[in-house]
C-alpha cells in the first residue's frame, strides 16, 4: 500500500503545489471571465468590455477588487453558520482535484494510484456547498436551487463515471499519469467516441453550465442558489464554478485527448504542459460557445436525458469496451 | 397523517415579482405551488398605475397624446394612432391621404420593433441570451428611422389630429427601404439561432395549450388569439386608416401553444414589412395636416374606435359632453386580457412552463395597469 510522507522534503513540495495551484485558479477564473465575456461580446456581435485597460483586459481585475471590497451582507433571518460556510465549502473541494492532474509528465503534485476516484469523490463534495448555500439562505428561490442541483448532479454522476470507467478498463488503472501515458499512440477519444461525448454533455451538466444551468436559472428562480449572495461570498461560488469548468475540461484532456501528448518540444517532460493547456482551453472555449447559443432546458428535460440517454448508452458503452477488452 | 393533511404541508406560496426578471416589469404573480409544480397562479396588478385613464378626463383632448405612448411604451404610435383616430371619427376630421400613408408605415415599423423586442425577450426568459442583442440591433435601425422624423426613440407623440406632426423626406424612405431589405437578410440568422434550435423548440411546442374557445371566452386579441388558429385581426375584419388598400395576409397558428403564437410573430414581421413596401411605392403626394380648429369640441354621444396594436386590439371609448375635455374616456387594452387566462392555463405545470407561458404572451405591464 501506498503511503503518503508528509516529512519536510515532500512537505515542502506539496505547500508549493497547492501555494501554485490556489494562485493558478485565481487566475484562471479572471482568465475565464474576461474570455467569457469577450467571447460573448464577439458572438452577440458587440465588443465587451473595452474600457479598463487595453480591450478591456483589466476589467476582471477591477471587478474582483470590488467584489473583495463589499460588505459582507448576511441577510435577516438565515443560517449564520451555513450562509458563512457555503461559499468556502464551494471553493476547498475544487482545489484538491488538481493536486493529482498530471499538467505534463514531470509536473504533477502527486500521482494518486486512485487519481480518478479522488477527483470525481471531489466533485461530489461540490454539491454539498450548492445545497448548504441554498438551504442556509432562508428563501425559497435558493431553495429550488439548491434541490435542482442536489437533483441534477445525482442523475449526471452516474454517466460521468460510466464513460470514465470505460476508459480505466481499457488501460487497467486509475492513476492519471499512467492514463495519460498509455495514450501514446492513440487517443482515447478515436477509441472511445461514445464516451467523451457522454462526458462532455454530462461535464457541462455537471458544471452547471448552460444549456443545464438550471441551479442558478436566473429567468426562473432569479439567481438560484447564489440570490442572497454578494461580495466574496459569491465571487468564491464564481471561481468555484470557474475551477470545476477547468476540471472537466482537464479530466476530459487527460482521459480522452491525451494529456500532455502532441508533437515533440525540447524538454518536453516539462513542456508538455504546453499542449495540456492547449486542449483545455479549447474545451472551454467550446463550453463558452454552447453557453452562448442555447436556450436552458427544463428540468424534468434534464433528467429524462439524463436516465433515458445518457445512462443507457454509457452503460451499453461499458459492456461493450469490456467484451473487447476481454477478448 | 391524512392524504389530505399530508398534501395541504407540502404546499407553499411563492411571490414571483413584483421584482422578478420574467415578469417583465412590476407584475406579481402569486403562486401556489407544491414541488416545482404551480398549482393556482395568481396575478396580482396595479403596483405601476397611473391614472391615464382619469387624466385623459381632466384635460382638453390634446393633452392625453403623450399619455397614449407611455401606456405601452414598446409599441406606441398604434396608441398614437388609436386616440387621433378617435377624436378625428368623434369631431368629423378629415385626413390627408399622405398622412394615413405615412401613419400606416411608421406603425408597422413599429410593430416590427415591439416583435424584435418580444422575439429577444421571450428567448431570454428561456435562457438563451444571444437572440435579444441579435433583436436590439435589428430594432435599433427602426428607433434610427423614427427618432429622424418623430424626433423621440420610444414613446413617441407624432400624430396630430388631421395628420402627422411632420412630413417625410427621402431620406426617410431610403432608410426604411435599406432596413427591409436587411431585415429579410437576416431572416435565416434568426431561423438557424432559434426556429431550428431543438432546446427552443422543446421549451415551447405543446407548451401553454389556448384552445380557440378558451381564447374567446378571456377575449384574448392579437398574436395570442390567432396563434389558436382564428384569423382575427382588426386592420381586417374593421379596417380603418388606408389598410384596405394592401395586400397582406393574417399569419394563424394551429393549436395555439407557445410555438404557434412565436410563429404567428415572426410571420407578422413579413407582413408587416410587405405592407410597408406597398405603402412606400405608393406614398401619394399632398400635405400631411389638415386645418384643424384649435378647441376641437366633442360633440354629446359616444364613440369608439379600434386599432391592432402588436399584442393584439386596442380599443378607445369616448364619451363627449361638448366641451373640448371628454366626459369619459376609456382604453381597452390587448394585455390584459391577454394576461387572465394565466390562471386557468397555469394549473398544474411546471414553474419554467409557467415563465414559458407569460413570456409567450407578450406581456406589457404598463399597459394593463394604465
Amino acid at each position: 500500500m501506498e503511503t503518503i510522507s508528509i516529512l519536510p522534503p515532500e512537505l515542502i513540495r506539496m505547500v508549493i503545489a497547492v501555494i501554485i495551484i490556489i494562485s493558478f485558479l485565481f487566475l484562471n477564473a479572471i482568465m475565464m471571465g474576461y474570455a467569457e465575456r469577450k467571447i460573448a461580446g464577439h458572438v452577440q456581435r458587440r465588443p465587451g468590455p473595452m474600457e479598463v485597460g487595453s480591450h478591456g483586459i483589466l476589467q476582471m481585475i477591477v471587478d474582483g477588487v470590488k467584489l473583495v471590497g463589499k460588505e459582507l451582507l448576511i441577510p435577516f433571518n438565515v443560517d449564520r453558520t451555513l450562509f458563512r460556510v457555503a461559499p468556502l465549502l464551494s471553493f476547498t473541494p475544487v482545489i484538491l482535484p488538481l493536486l493529482v492532474i498530471p499538467f505534463s509528465e514531470k509536473l504533477q503534485a502527486r500521482d494518486l494510484n486512485l487519481g480518478l476516484i479522488f477527483i470525481v469523490t471531489m466533485g461530489s463534495v461540490n454539491v454539498m456547498a450548492l445545497l448548504v448555500g441554498g438551504w442556509g439562505s432562508n428563501n425559497k428561490y435558493s431553495m429550488f436551487g439548491a434541490m435542482r442541483a442536489v437533483a441534477q448532479s445525482i442523475a449526471y454522476e452516474i454517466p460521468i463515471l460510466l464513460s470514465l470507467l470505460a476508459v480505466v478498463l481499457m488501460c487497467n488503472t486509475f492513476s492519471l499519469k499512467e492514463i495519460v501515458a498509455a495514450q501514446q499512440n492513440i487517443w482515447f477519444v478515436f477509441l472511445q467516441p461514445v464516451a467523451f461525448l457522454i462526458y462532455v454533455v454530462a461535464g457541462l451538466a455537471e458544471t452547471n453550465r448552460n444549456p443545464f444551468d438550471l441551479p442558478e436559472a436566473e429567468s426562473e428562480l432569479t439567481a438560484g442558489f447564489h440570490t442572497e449572495y454578494s461580495g466574496m461570498g459569491f465571487s468564491l461560488f464564481f471561481i468555484g464554478e470557474y475551477t470545476n469548468m477547468f476540471i472537466v475540461a482537464s479530466v476530459a484532456t487527460v482521459l480522452f485527448l491525451g494529456g500532455w501528448h502532441g508533437p515533440h518540444l525540447p524538454y518536453g517532460e516539462y513542456l508538455g504542459v504546453v499542449w495540456f493547456f492547449l486542449k483545455v482551453y479549447l474545451l472551454l472555449f467550446l463550453m463558452i460557445m454552447v453557453r452562448w447559443t442555447y436556450p436552458r432546458v427544463r428540468f424534468d428535460q434534464l433528467l429524462n436525458f439524463a436516465w433515458k440517454y445518457l445512462v443507457p448508452f454509457s452503460l451499453v458503452n461499458l459492456l461493450i469496451t469490456a467484451v473487447l477488452v476481454k477478448l | 397523517m391524512l392524504e389530505s393533511e399530508y398534501q395541504e404541508q407540502n404546499r407553499f406560496f411563492l411571490n414571483m415579482g413584483p421584482q422578478h426578471p420574467s415578469t417583465h416589469g412590476v407584475l406579481l404573480i402569486v403562486l401556489e405551488m407544491e414541488g416545482e409544480y404551480v398549482l393556482d397562479p395568481q396575478p396580482v396588478l396595479g403596483f405601476i398605475h397611473r391614472m391615464h385613464e382619469k387624466m385623459g378626463e381632466s384635460r382638453p383632448c390634446q393633452g392625453f397624446m403623450p399619455n397614449t405612448a407611455r401606456m405601452d411604451y414598446v409599441c406606441a404610435l398604434p396608441y398614437n394612432h388609436g386616440y387621433v383616430s378617435l377624436i378625428e371619427r368623434k369631431a368629423g376630421i378629415e385626413v390627408p391621404k399622405r398622412a394615413e400613408y405615412i401613419r400606416v408605415i411608421t406603425s408597422e415599423l413599429n410593430r416590427v420593433a415591439s416583435h424584435l423586442l418580444w422575439l429577444g425577450a421571450y428567448l431570454l426568459d428561456l435562457g438563451a441570451f444571444t437572440p435579444i442583442l441579435y433583436g436590439f440591433d435589428d430594432r435599433e435601425h427602426i428607433l434610427d428611422i423614427l427618432e429622424r422624423i418623430t424626433g423621440s426613440r420610444l414613446t413617441y407623440c407624432y400624430y396630430r389630429f388631421g395628420g402627422v406632426y411632420k412630413d417625410v423626406d427621402d431620406k426617410f424612405i431610403e432608410a426604411t427601404r435599406a432596413f427591409i431589405k436587411r431585415m429579410r437578410k437576416r431572416y435565416v440568422i434568426y431561423e438557424k439561432l432559434v426556429t431550428k434550435n431543438i432546446i427552443f423548440i422543446k421549451r415551447a411546442e405543446n407548451i401553454g395549450i389556448v384552445s380557440p374557445d378558451m381564447a374567446l371566452r378571456y377575449g384574448m386579441t392579437g398574436p395570442n388569439l390567432r396563434g389558436s388558429g382564428i384569423a382575427y385581426d382588426v386592420r381586417k375584419n374593421e379596417p380603418y386608416s388606408v389598410y384596405p388598400e394592401f395586400d397582406f395576409e393574417i399569419p394563424v397558428g394551429e393549436q395555439g401553444d407557445c410555438l404557434d403564437r412565436y410563429m404567428v410573430r415572426v410571420q407578422e414581421i413579413e407582413q408587416s414589412l410587405r405592407i410597408i413596401e406597398q405603402a412606400l411605392d405608393r406614398l401619394p403626394d399632398g400635405p400631411v395636416r389638415s386645418k384643424v380648429k384649435k378647441n376641437i369640441k366633442l360633440t354629446p354621444g359616444d364613440c369608439n374606435f379600434a386599432v391592432e396594436a402588436a399584442r393584439g386590439e386596442l380599443s378607445y371609448y369616448l364619451v363627449g359632453d361638448g366641451t373640448s375635455t371628454p366626459y369619459r374616456l376609456k382604453v381597452r387594452v390587448p394585455s390584459y386580457s391577454n394576461l387572465s387566462c394565466l390562471p386557468e392555463l397555469g394549473r398544474g405545470i411546471l414553474l419554467p412552463d409557467l415563465v414559458s407561458i407569460l413570456g409567450s404572451f407578450d406581456l406589457v405591464i404598463p399597459e394593463m395597469d394604465r
